[in-house]
């Protein structure tokens, strides 16, 4: 088959290597190859935090220029940080909450409207879902299920190889029991929201 | 109980390479593991704590990596298989002895990992530790995936026995921290105890034993060569061609992927059993080819063997890679990288996909101490102290460690740093070479791990030195594990705590006050008291990692935690908060005054501190 390629873009604390994790445990589940890279140690503290990974028969999850197939992204500005690795073709989801750097208090660097940043990638990609994520966590119940509601919403656009089935069985393996009532809305509330969006 | 330890033979685990190698170690007869944390290799010593006590096996967090070396070496010598880890400059701690145990030699396997970290994601140089092999005389392995560094386990112990050297397995962040699919096999793990038996002709190293032993070495190496030339692990991927690629490592998967998707005619060498250096492959895969790119992260290792190969056997080739400068010098490669390589070694134009691109400048974010972090808050309180004394041009040695970011904007602190431990060695080499007055920064873990004979030479040399030792009570950065200044070992249990004021009151410092520097007031009149002492001072700065406290926390609830918010009455805009303290839960908002992101703050309460107007208060 034809790598898809997924790029997760986020802030350290924000779940992004949770969700990567379930969505390669889903792979295992479904039987698709999947590899995957992280990001851990300083980047993390509060710095830009990507996950790449290519489900397939791909050897590196290192995405190619240009070869993204699906952006999920947590934070408007971090939707931009890796546009070589995106190309018209591909599909964004993107959750409009900002997160502004200490740099932009210090005079260092400029935070746009988060706004701005959404209307880029829509003026440069095919499809761009625009969800507030955390407003939809609170929704559902606890706002640590906002990468859930990213998840559910990225399962929702086209082309996306993994199932809902074994999404919530990767979802049952890597999170709390007792947090799993909220997590499972969130994850539906992401996809109804982006399902409308589509059409 | 982890799956690492429980899944049967056969399972398909979705894992980190960090997380397969401890399960490759499981199978494979391991009995004793010692570490010191460092990224890329941290989540192998988390995984083994996870496991360890119930695996009936010994594992550690050893103070630095010299000891974790030298509790493994003992082990393997003991007639236990061992397995150490570390990042690539750990290696460097650990050299002193690493460099004598080809020497001694070893009765059961013994493998160290290195892993090195191209691109300097958390590190502050990117050496290749591939150099080490060769100056410690040990045979190197370098995986690919999880799943290699699962199955390499095995191997290694096989050639560490037959060889009686340790094995160096080489990853580098990109393997460390790949997930990917691994089929593991059946559990084995070594018994838990062996013994020491003497052995006066090796265990001593003295002149004599060494004279003697370098000899058997190379005569040893000699052997492993023939081993490495027969090794199923180096392996061509045939695709038909003129065109032959020599690689290993991460560099071997960009390769590949590029080879496959232009359908391109290059055969692959991939070579994993990389010291000795497998000459007859090599040497015939040069005969089978008219061109090769030799492509491998980051030292031309590889490219000079295949270089010397060339000349020994009066072979001619062109030789693409980084010493005719196709590929970087420098940094990690990517399949784009690797992808322009292959290109100029066909001759060819290889498609390109159109990229997006956007013209918007995007804000830096680099990473910052987490909000609540009481490093802030000592750093913020020992700037204030300099200041108040009005001491000019005070140098501010830093060392590894979450608090190396003091180096950034606004703290401006971290002067100084070469290696762990180097902050307090450096502030006695200012005082001894200016007459600056020098303030070094040293973590807990740090202070541990090599900090220490740097105060004893202070004490010795009578350098009128302070040292702020910021005692976190964790080691944080590498996600928090525990060291010997905590009540706690690596396998879970209770364990004796060591004591940094008594360590450096035993060491002769004549001034040694702990503060908590949630207290900003106490904490900056305890700096001017340590700044005017005329001596060593040590200023024991105390208070848990917030990283630590918000996980648990939030098992609970995370409206437990206090929140502040700002009066936007009393905001007059100075934005000392943000412009001084930085703290990343404060913004400014629309309306030009402070705000706080409730979902940030961790409510140290530190800001009510700082701001001259009172400003800040609990959000009801």
């Amino acid at each position: 088959m034809k790598n898809y390629c997924v790029y997760i873009a986020g802030v350290g604390g924000q779940g992004v290597v949770r969700t990567s994790v379930i969505i390669g445990l889903a792979c295992v589940k479904k039987g698709v190859g999947i590899v995957m890279s992280e990001i851990h140690g300083m980047a993390q503290r509060g710095g830009s935090v990507p996950a790449e990974m290519k489900i397939g028969d791909a050897y590196s999850p290192i995405i190619e220029q240009g070869g993204t197939d699906l952006l999920i992204s947590f934070e408007p500005a971090e939707s931009l940080r890796a546009m070589n690795k995106l190309s018209k073709d591909t599909v964004a989801v993107v959750n409009t909450r900002p997160i502004v750097p200490v740099t932009v208090a210090l005079g260092t660097s400029m935070y746009l409207d988060p706004q701005a940043y959404i209307d880029e990638l829509k003026t440069k990609l095919k499809k761009v879902v625009v969800l507030d994520a955390e407003s939809i966590a609170l929704e559902a119940g606890n706002v640590l299920s906002l990468n859930m509601v990213m998840l559910g919403a990225a399962a929702a656009t086209p082309g996306f190889p993994l199932e809902k089935e074994f999404l919530v069985a990767a979802m049952k393996d890597n999170l709390p029991a007792r947090a799993m009532d909220a997590n499972l809305r969130a994850f539906d509330m992401g996809f109804q929201q982006a399902t409308k969006d589509l059409q | 109980m982890s799956d690492i330890l429980t899944a049967e033979s056969g399972s398909k685990l979705y894992l980190l390479g960090n997380e397969a190698v401890v399960r490759g170690a499981l199978e494979n007869g391991i009995s004793v593991a010692a570490t010191y944390p460092g990224t890329p290799s941290s989540e192998i010593g988390d995984t083994f704590m996870d496991v360890a006590k119930d695996a009936g096996m010994y594992f550690e967090f050893s103070a630095n990596e010299k000891v974790a070396l030298e509790v493994a070496a003992a082990a393997a010598a003991s007639g236990l298989r061992s397995f150490v880890w570390m990042k690539h400059v750990g290696l460097n701690v650990a050299s002193d002895s690493f460099m004598s145990i080809a020497y001694t030699k070893i009765r059961a396997g013994m493998v160290v990992l290195t892993a090195d970290d191209p691109s300097c994601w958390s590190s502050q140089n990117e050496q290749d530790n591939r150099w080490y092999a060769r100056l410690g005389n040990t045979p190197v392995l370098e995986p690919s995936s999880p799943q290699e560094m699962h199955d390499l386990m095995k191997y290694a112990y096989e050639i560490s026995e037959k060889s009686e050297l340790p094995v160096l397995m080489r990853t580098t962040t990109r393997i460390s921290h790949m997930r990917g699919v691994v089929t593991v096999g059946p559990v084995n793990v070594g018994k838990r105890k062996g013994e020491f038996e003497k052995d006066a002709t090796r265990f001593p190293i003295l002149p004599a034993i060494a004279y003697v032993a370098h000899k058997r070495i190379i005569a040893t190496l000699a052997e492993l060569a023939k081993d490495a030339d027969a090794s199923p692990w180096n392996k061509v991927y045939k695709r038909g061609g003129k065109l032959g690629i020599i690689t290993s490592g991460p560099t071997f998967n960009y390769a590949m992927d590029v080879v496959d998707e232009y359908d391109l005619k290059a055969d692959v060498l991939k070579l994993t059993y990389t010291y000795p250096f497998p000459e007859q492959t090599v040497l015939n895969f040069l005969k089978d080819h008219e061109t090769i790119l030799v492509a491998e992260e980051v030292d031309p290792i590889m490219e000079k063997e295949v270089l010397a190969i060339l000349g020994k056997y009066g072979l001619q080739r062109k030789i693409y890679g980084k010493l005719d400068g196709t590929m970087p010098m420098p940094y990690e490669f990517s399949p784009d990288i690797l992808k322009a390589g292959i290109s100029k070694a066909l001759g060819v134009t290889l498609p390109e996909k159109a990229a997006a691109t956007s013209g918007l400048t995007l804000p830096a974010r680099p990473p910052v101490w987490c909000a609540g972090c009481p490093h802030r808050a000592t750093f913020y309180a020992a700037k204030k102290a300099v200041e108040h004394l009005g001491i000019k041009n005070a140098v501010f040695p830093a060392d590894i460690g979450c608090y190396s970011l003091s180096a950034a904007a606004p703290y401006r602190m971290g002067d100084y740093c070469l290696s762990m431990g180097s902050s307090v060695g450096l502030a006695n080499g200012i005082d001894a070479a200016t007459d600056q007055k020098v303030m070094a920064f040293i973590g807990d873990s740090t202070f541990f791990h090599s900090g220490m004979p740097a105060v004893v030479n202070a004490v010795h040399g009578d350098h009128k030195i302070v040292i702020v030792v910021l005692d976190n009570r964790i080691t944080a950065m590498t996600g928090g594990q525990p060291n010997p200044g905590m009540p706690m070992n690596g396998m879970g249990e209770v364990a004796p705590e060591i004591s940094i004021e008594q360590i450096v009151k035993a060491m002769g410092v004549g001034f040694v006050k702990t503060v908590d520097p949630a207290n900003l007031a106490a904490t900056q009149a305890v700096m001017e008291e340590a700044l005017q002492f005329d001596g060593v001072a040590a200023v024991i700065s105390k208070h848990p990692c917030v990283m630590i406290k918000t996980e648990e926390k939030s098992e609970k609830s995370t409206r437990q935690k206090l929140i502040f918010t700002v009066d936007k009455e009393k905001c007059d805009e100075c934005m000392v908060c943000v412009t001084q303290f930085s703290c990343p839960a404060m913004f400014i908002d629309k309306d030009g005054k402070v705000a706080i992101d409730a979902e940030q703050c961790n409510g140290c309460a530190v800001c009510v501190q700082v701001c001259p107007q009172k400003a800040f208060r609990v959000r009801r």
